[in-house]
């Protein structure tokens, strides 16, 4: 009998009840809760006369309605009008956990989970959010869930599921100066896929990810979806150990000794088999910019819009057609160059502290372009006070970039701030669907110090240039 | 939610791979209603006039209950607002070569049908319901009646096709389960104990004693 993958092992540890038809009742270790995709749920509740199961494992904050800009309030703008009042009366009525707009724990809720010691090596993390496997960066097995399983989770902490079948991506070699962990993933789903990891729990492993900080690892898990696999996750380490120990809910003294001696025997077995196989050699690797409308449509950053004759199919040439119609891109036309109004550097997938410190190494004296306008927002309030406490804010202001307030902001397209239609925008986060960051507004996902040196430049630009 | 026993109708073709959810369902909601705003960018051209080349703008298939789609149907967001609007369409069946995970299991939650069919079945089911005629999708007999009598046949998992025949969501069927969930956490309270954060525990800080 061939040995058991890290995923196996945590699902395994979670089966409430094995049900007909291959599914499994899940315990769910974490729920975390947002603003926007909640408010059914807990109608769903009280419709059905039902009590919240677990409130002490049930988390939330207000994200994905706020203004991001300096000074906002919940009356920034209708959406948050609306729904923060909601989510607070929601919390505060069933007496669960919230940490609100002006908590000192406010934040993206994929920021703030991993930061309070909340996500735990091990536990399963579900919420109303598709980019829950960001939490996978600390071996957590954590997934997004729609808002009736939000309800199910509510109301029985666990939740009816499929055990996914196994995908590992290991990656070898060193990453070139001035390219990140973002630039990683994205190449990885350019090359195999939007939909490669459908079904699948993702393990990103190999010596790359074993040097890697834990918000680098983060990253990488955040994109797992956008390779069709709702769970990435990393085999938790001495380096996740370190990063739990003394976070304000995770467990200390002789709890926490405990907790790391299980922990540490949820690495895949040496002969663990796994569905899927993919071979990842980064040391090749460039700034990575998308040029269409799915994260897999991704090139270098000195590289050209493709050819859609060189489609792998018809249905990817239809498709790559009308994504460089959209985009308003030529076939062949240079990526650098392209001339660009918004710069965006936040979102759960770049807007922790080492990625503001990576966006501000690349000011370097500059300014941002006068035709471009560049908000830089970090994903939590922590966040913003640590790169405060490092001055990172008056860099960025300096140079001409705004500086804002946590959550989710122009990542899918609210935040307060609105682009207009033809409008291209170089963005650290995880999607250029069209109208994704409004209707018309055209997208181009890139890592933290790309995004920086484009808001710079005034257009997309090779940041290797600036050494 | 609504039972789904058989669905009878036109088939409206949107053979593209990588449907998102942002695209079925934008969360921006430019247009106001959840019909008016579910397929916004395909449906609507710059001047906001309709898009004379998106399926469900041409009269064959304006209220068709059956959608086709190409492979990664339903990737991005796991926005359940993107089954709502597909049901804000009157459209309570995909068919489609394959499903964004999330999206899969957020149909079956509100009584719309997701079929999974191979590239060549789907094109040729495209091709004979083109003129809009109907085809009959049936969950009793797991079976597609194409608009030539042609059968086809499809998977679905038990429990699912279950709940779905009665109308059933997974928590009408999982509050039973509440007694067993509990025996599970009183258990697990001892295997993992780090796991289950005590009211108390939550509010005292990192190291007091008292």
């Amino acid at each position: 009998m061939s040995g058991r993958t890290l995923v196996d092992k945590i699902w395994d540890e979670h089966v409430i009840a094995e049900l007909d038809g291959g599914l499994d009742l899940l315990h769910v270790d974490r729920h975390l809760v947002h603003d926007v995709t909640s408010p059914q749920a807990f109608t769903a509740l009280t419709d059905r006369s039902l009590e919240v199961f677990s409130p002490e494992l049930t988390f939330g904050s207000p994200e994905h309605s706020l203004t991001i800009l300096a000074g906002r309030t919940e009356k920034s703008n209708t959406l948050s009008q609306q729904f923060v009042p909601l989510m607070r009366k929601n919390f505060t009525s069933r007496g669960l956990t919230l940490f609100d707009i002006d908590s000192p724990e406010h934040g993206i809720v994929h920021v703030i989970a991993p930061e309070l010691g909340l996500t735990l090596p091990g536990t399963t993390v579900v919420c109303g959010d598709s980019h829950t496997c960001t939490n996978g960066g600390l071996g957590a097995l954590g997934f997004g869930v729609g808002t009736s399983e939000v309800a199910h989770v509510l109301a029985t902490q666990s939740l009816v599921q499929r055990r996914p079948a196994t995908m590992r991506i290991v990656f070898t070699g060193s990453l070139a100066p001035h390219v990140s962990p973002k630039d990683l993933i994205l190449h990885t789903i350019s090359a195999l896929g939007a939909d490669a990891g459908t079904g699948c729990a993702i393990e990103f492993a190999g010596p790359l990810i074993e040097r890697l900080g834990i918000e680098e690892r983060m990253t990488i898990c955040n994109l797992a979806v956008e390779i069709g696999a709702k769970i990435g996750i990393v085999a938790p380490d001495e380096t996740a150990f370190e990063y739990v120990a003394s976070r304000r809910y995770a467990p200390r003294g002789q709890m926490l000794e405990a907790a790391v001696t299980h922990w540490r025997r949820l690495a895949s077995d040496g002969d663990a088999a796994f569905d899927r196989h993919a071979l990842i050699d980064v040391s090749g690797i460039a700034p990575q910019i998308s040029w269409g409308t799915s994260p897999a449509h991704t090139a270098p950053v000195d590289g050209r819009v493709p050819d859609p004759s060189h489609a792998p199919d018809e249905a990817a040439k239809q498709q790559w057609a009308q994504a460089m119609d959209y985009m308003g891109l030529q076939p062949g036309q240079p990526l650098e160059g392209l001339p660009i109004q918004w710069c965006f550097i936040g979102s759960c997938t770049n807007g922790r502290l080492s990625d503001l410190r990576a966006a501000a190494a690349v000011i370097d004296g500059g300014r941002v372009a006068s035709h471009v306008r560049a908000l830089v927002v970090p994903g939590s309030a922590a966040v913003r006070r640590a790169a405060e406490a490092e001055g990172l804010d008056r860099l960025f202001t300096a140079a001409g970039f705004e500086w804002g307030e946590a959550g989710c902001g122009l990542c899918p397209g609210l935040g307060g701030v609105h682009l207009a239609a033809g409008e291209r925008c170089v963005s650290t986060s995880n999607r250029n669907f069209m109208g994704r960051q409004g209707a018309g507004v055209r997208t181009h996902l890139a890592g933290p110090e790309t995004a920086a040196y484009a808001a710079i430049q005034g257009c997309i630009a090779d940041v290797r240039r600036a050494a | 939610m609504d039972a789904f026993t058989v669905v009878r109708g036109p088939v409206a073709p949107l053979l593209i791979p990588d449907i998102n959810t942002d695209v079925i369902s934008p969360a921006h909601g430019g247009q106001g209603s959840m019909r008016a705003n579910a397929f916004a960018p395909l449906r609507y051209l710059s001047d906001g006039t309709d898009n004379p080349e998106f399926p469900l703008n041409q009269e064959a298939f304006r209220d068709a209950p059956i959608l086709l789609g190409g492979h990664n149907f339903g990737c991005g967001s796991s926005r359940e607002s993107a089954v709502w609007s597909l049901i804000a369409l009157g459209i309570r069946c995909v068919i489609a070569e394959s499903f964004a995970d999330i999206f899969y299991g957020n149909c079956f939650q509100n009584g719309v049908l997701p079929i999974v069919l191979g590239p060549d079945e789907l094109a040729a089911l495209a091709r004979e319901s083109a003129a809009s005629d109907a085809i009959e999708v049936d969950l009793r007999t797991c079976a597609i009646t194409t608009p030539l009598g042609r059968t086809i046949g499809f998977e679905v998992n038990p429990t699912r096709r279950a709940q779905l025949l009665e109308g059933l969501d997974d928590l009408d069927v999982g509050v039973r389960r509440r007694t067993q969930i509990e025996a599970f956490q009183r258990a697990d309270r001892v295997r993992r104990p780090w796991v289950y954060l005590e009211s108390a525990a939550v509010e005292s800080p990192p190291t007091s004693s008292t």
